[in-house]
């Protein structure tokens, strides 16, 4: 399988881990390990930013194969995204920052005015960003323009488990894109994961699916899974969609 | 939008609406019950008398829906009472002006020694809580108080008298996380028979209060009523309306909703309306179940017994370990305190418990930075 790669960064996972509502932290760290998944996404405001490696949530993933994704959950603005990431990068030693502005805190939807206006000024400060934004295709295009190294478009709100309930704008957006394109929110089962990388997406990011479930371990593995059969079946090309049925060995085949 | 909840709340009428919550049906609470969208009609049929024989049923479904939203993890927080002077007579509280108590409000050092021992228990979100005397614990000194606790905590909320739109502003810039102003009673007439005495007496002052909060861009507020000051499923009817209306008039900020229930004490003040164990957990899931997103908060004034269990029906933060008099947690005087807590086992003894239930208590969801 083809390697993912994200400024200039190769991951052979392309499964990325969400590490909110564990029952545990230790379940936590098992579920990441099952996972294999090289890209965990942390939310700033859960890390005592001064214990830098002792803090318990980063304890928990602090694996050699594991890079840290700080995200910016809980801004509601260009400029709180940008304060937080600056401490963010400086705190725990990474450029690579998960831009997530979502002013509203009933659905979490992303804000595409703040998160463009942060994602600009972020790149221009030297960060790897990638951020979280709606499934709008001339967004993410704006966001490629302003020099993002991914974009995250949501395949239905963030921890409802719809799936991708905004498939037509996420083939567009897989379609038009030069920059990765990572599935994010609303995966709730491997199935949708594994569409998700059949349509042709880069990555997934997944959390409440497997921090919810009832055995999140296995879960983890399960979305490991989904995730490589789905990217193994995009590179090998799948068959189109029919409407009737369609003979394996062709009637006129007789006449060449 | 020059319209304000009063003017909504003035289209209920409160003898109507309760008559509407006891005559749902069992066909109703099912309804509700198999809503994807409750609205407030279901809401009422889930606080309703035909509700309780649905209790399973609810929560069942307030566990999903919580765990769905907040994962499995519960919030930890802590009461820090800076002050129990109060220029108010509420009939029901320790506080009031007319109760013989010592009052006490804290210095400068007292208040760095006071969030020095609570750190030391491992918190990190703090609620401050006084009374209402706007002469020595008004704006300022809730600004010197927050500044002064700044270092210590990640999450600084408050529980005072309601303020002004530009007060709340400036303590928002301090640092000010989230407000909580309960509205005691949302039956005006008998609000007054509540709170005789007082700024607290001007009930419309303090029913708009959440809307000067809401300019003030606070990130968080905290509604509530008292339960037992009049009928407790018609009052949480009005809460919840006042929160629908809030919810989409002040869509950048968050909600909760705590449940402080009076118990009846020898002496006290008759209570209108007892809740009782079984009720609070409907009213809690009822809650959930017509929002998902809404925070629920439960405080020590409960059991050990209700609190072990109550973490897995709805509630997303709670409590441990709290002391109800100012400077409590270095020097506790039992003379000086709001309400005697139940539940007084120690925070890592709550948080084992919690551990237990198969929950992650969370000390830290918020940072400086964000402010």
């Amino acid at each position: 399988m083809e390697k993912l790669v994200i400024a200039n960064k190769e991951f052979e996972s392309r499964l990325f881990l969400g590490t909110g509502k564990f029952s545990s932290y230790d379940l936590m760290e098992k579920s990441i390990l099952s996972s294999a998944s090289e890209l965990v996404t942390v939310a700033l405001k859960r890390v005592n930013l001064t214990e830098g490696e002792n803090d318990t949530i980063l304890s928990h993933i602090n694996h050699e194969h594991i890079n840290l994704l700080p995200n910016t959950s809980g801004v509601r603005n260009a400029k709180e995204a940008v304060f937080a990431a600056e401490l963010a990068r400086e705190a725990l030693e990474t450029n690579w920052l998960k831009l997530e502005i979502h002013p509203d805190p009933k659905y979490l939807l992303p804000d595409p005015i703040e998160t463009l206006k942060a994602a600009e000024e972020l790149v221009k400060k030297g960060f790897i960003v990638l951020p979280y934004i709606n499934a709008d295709p001339v967004i993410c295009k704006r966001l490629e323009d302003v020099g993002t190294s991914a974009v995250m478009p949501l395949g239905s709100p963030i921890g409802t488990n719809k799936g991708l309930e905004t498939l037509a704008m996420l083939k567009i957006i897989i379609a038009q894109s030069n920059i990765p394109v990572v599935i994010d929110a609303g995966i709730g089962s491997p199935s949708h994961a594994a569409q998700a990388m059949e349509i042709g997406a880069d990555a997934v990011l997944v959390n409440t699916a497997i921090a919810v479930s009832q055995n999140p371990v296995e879960m983890a593995e399960a979305f490991k899974l989904a995730t490589i059969a789905g990217r193994m079946a995009y590179e090998a090309k799948l068959g189109k969609v029919n409407e009737k049925a369609e003979a394996s060995s062709p009637l006129t085949q007789f006449l060449s | 939008m020059s319209t304000s909840f009063s003017d909504i709340a003035k289209q209920f009428n409160w003898e109507e609406t309760t008559r509407s919550i006891y005559s749902k049906t069992a066909i109703d609470v099912e309804i509700a019950l198999n809503s994807p969208n409750p609205t407030l009609e279901d809401f009422k049929a889930l606080l309703s008398p035909a509700a309780e024989n649905y209790l399973e049923e609810m929560a069942q479904k307030s566990q999903y829906l919580t765990k769905e939203r907040f994962g499995n993890t519960i919030q930890m927080y802590i009461p820090f009472y800076l002050s129990n002077e109060c220029q108010n007579i509420c009939t029901y509280c320790g506080f009031s002006l007319d109760v013989k108590i010592p009052r006490k409000t804290l210095t400068d050092q007292e208040i760095i020694d006071e969030a020095k021992a609570i750190k030391n228990l491992g918190y990190d979100h703090v609620l401050l809580v006084t009374g209402e005397a706007n002469k020595t614990v008004g704006v300022d000194y809730l600004k010197n108080a927050i500044r002064l606790i700044k270092p210590y905590f990640s999450q600084i909320s408050i529980e005072v008298q309601p303020l002004e739109t530009e007060e709340y502003q400036a303590l928002v810039e301090e640092g000010l996380h989230a407000v909580l102003v309960y509205q005691e009673t949302y039956h005006k007439e008998n609000y007054k028979l509540h709170h005789p005495k007082g700024k607290k007496s001007n009930y419309e002052y303090r029913l708009e209060t959440p809307e000067r909060l809401g300019k003030a861009g606070i990130h968080k507020m905290g509604l509530g009523i008292l339960i037992g000051l009049e009928d407790w499923r018609t009052d949480s009817f009005f809460c919840a309306t006042h929160l629908n209306y809030l919810e989409k008039k002040f869509w950048q900020t968050r909600y909760s909703i705590s449940f402080p229930r009076l118990r009846p004490h020898a002496g006290g003040t008759e209570l209108k309306s007892v809740i009782t164990d079984k009720q609070l957990v409907q009213l809690i899931c009822a809650y959930r179940i017509f929002n998902q997103e809404l925070e629920l908060s439960m405080s020590t004034r409960e059991s050990e017994n209700f609190r072990n269990n109550i973490i897995k029906l709805g509630i997303t933060s709670i409590s441990a370990d709290s002391k109800t008099e100012p400077g409590g947690y270095n020097q506790p005087k039992e003379s000086l305190e709001q309400f005697e807590i139940d539940d007084k086992r120690s925070t890592q003894e709550f948080a084992n418990i919690i551990k237990q239930q198969g929950y992650e208590p969370v000390f830290k969801d918020w940072d400086k930075v964000l402010q």
